[in-house]
């Protein structure tokens, strides 16, 4: 069966979607990842969403609920790389996902996910630019 | 001896009817065409038109004896709606050229009956001709507006990068669904391509706020920031921070700054740059 691989980079995270999501395999990757979190105590969840060039209110709803959960477990989540077209979707849909942190690549999303996770860690950094505060 | 043959012996003659006709008329656009220009483009339709004409097809305009006509009209009425003729001088080109033929007619002509029968049949092929022209003059026009609706959109929304990884959306006049469609295409598609992480909106040349305009306005946001950039508003006047706060619309989820210039400084900032007066020293 297909599965969406989740791979562990230090205290993070790391989802890339190369498919479509489906919805089974949508709702396999939000378990798995669940599961995924609470194993390693991951700090912080990176999605990487390029390739994916459809979405429809269900797959909004699971980005939201995966980052929901994660928060509960007590690591954030960032979705990057997300296209165009499917911001415009989302908007449409009213799904702005509010609470979901999100930036335009890999390696910003990393950055960010990192100035997020540092302040816990060492309160004498910088914490997060004040327009990523939710 | 039949009214076409005629015309046909008599075409210089009608020529200079018609030149005559079109000069004497008090719409005439000397400005727009010279007369021997005007002359040329008349003897070319006038030819085409006569040569052309037999005992079969003057009843009946759409045959292909008078493709030749037809184009000339077409090219004729096409480039004098470029020009900006209105449409009374357009038709007053071709429904001269009637009153020509008439005459002509009546004057090669002395049975009275067959002249009424022969006029008829003019006046019918040539009133066809002026509703072609017509059709042709306000198609032309109708192709200058939908190119100018398409390039007012275009203009309309130009995205600057002001600074690396800032970029500036001035917006002037409404916002409505279809604008802010394309707005949003047009930012986000530059996000992803110089790869931005703010994005300023500037509505200093937006007439009025209302609540759908400000929706509007916060879709771009929300879409702005799903793609991982943010986005700020920036020239909002007093008048429309009044109508933003009567409407009860809430914009505080938004960063939004009173000025273009403040806004760019709040970039600045947030990307951890600073704009510095350079110390100038003096020579000795």
């Amino acid at each position: 069966m297909e599965r969406i691989p989740i791979l562990k980079m230090g205290p993070f995270l790391l989802v890339t979607i190369q498919v479509d999501l489906y919805d089974r395999l949508a709702l396999d990757l939000e378990q798995d990842l669940v599961k995924m979190v609470q194993k390693t105590s991951a700090k912080g969840v990176l999605i990487d969403i390029s390739a994916v060039s459809i979405v429809d209110s269900f797959m909004g709803r699971i980005f939201g609920n995966i980052a929901s959960m994660c928060k509960l477990l007590e690591s954030e989540t960032v979705v990057v790389g997300m296209q165009p077209a499917i911001a415009i979707t989302l908007v449409e849909l009213g799904l702005p996902l509010n609470g979901v942190y999100t930036a335009l690549n890999v390696e910003r999303g990393m950055a960010l996910l990192k100035s997020i996770i540092k302040p816990a860690n060492d309160p004498a950094q910088d914490g997060p630019p004040a327009s990523y505060q939710r | 001896m039949s009214v076409n043959i005629a015309l046909k012996k008599r075409k210089s003659e009608i020529l200079e009817l018609w030149m005559k006709n079109q000069l004497a008329d008090s719409g005439l656009r000397e400005d727009l065409i010279s007369n021997d220009e005007l002359r040329a483009q008349s003897e070319e339709l006038v030819n085409a038109l006569v040569d052309n004409l037999n005992e079969n097809n003057i009843n009946n305009s759409d045959s292909p004896d008078f493709d030749k006509v037809i184009e000339l009209l077409g090219g004729i009425s096409i480039s004098r709606a470029r020009q900006g003729y209105s449409p009374r001088e357009t038709g007053n080109f071709i429904l001269s050229l009637k009153e020509a033929l008439l005459e002509i007619s009546k004057r090669s002509s002395s049975n009275v009956n067959e002249l009424f029968e022969e006029s008829m049949k003019l006046s019918r092929l040539l009133d066809n001709f002026t509703i072609l022209t017509f059709e042709t003059f306000i198609q032309g026009r109708e192709e200058i507006i939908l190119r100018q609706t398409s390039e007012i959109t275009d203009i309309s929304t130009p995205v600057i990068k002001v600074w690396d990884g800032i970029l500036v959306l001035p917006i002037i006049g409404t916002l409505d669904s279809a604008r802010t469609q394309v707005v949003m295409e047009n930012l986000l598609q530059e996000i992803v391509e110089t790869g931005s992480s703010i994005a300023i909106l500037d509505i200093s040349g937006v007439p009025t706020v209302d609540s759908l305009v400000a929706q509007h306005l916060l879709k771009t946001v929300s879409a702005t920031r799903l793609m991982g950039a943010d986005c700020i508003i920036s020239g909002i006047r007093p008048e429309i921070a009044q109508t933003i706060v009567h409407l009860g619309i809430d914009l505080s989820q938004i960063i939004t700054k009173a000025s273009l210039a403040s806004a760019l400084q709040y970039a600045l900032k947030s990307l951890k740059l600073e704009v510095r007066k350079v110390a100038v020293f003096k020579p000795e």
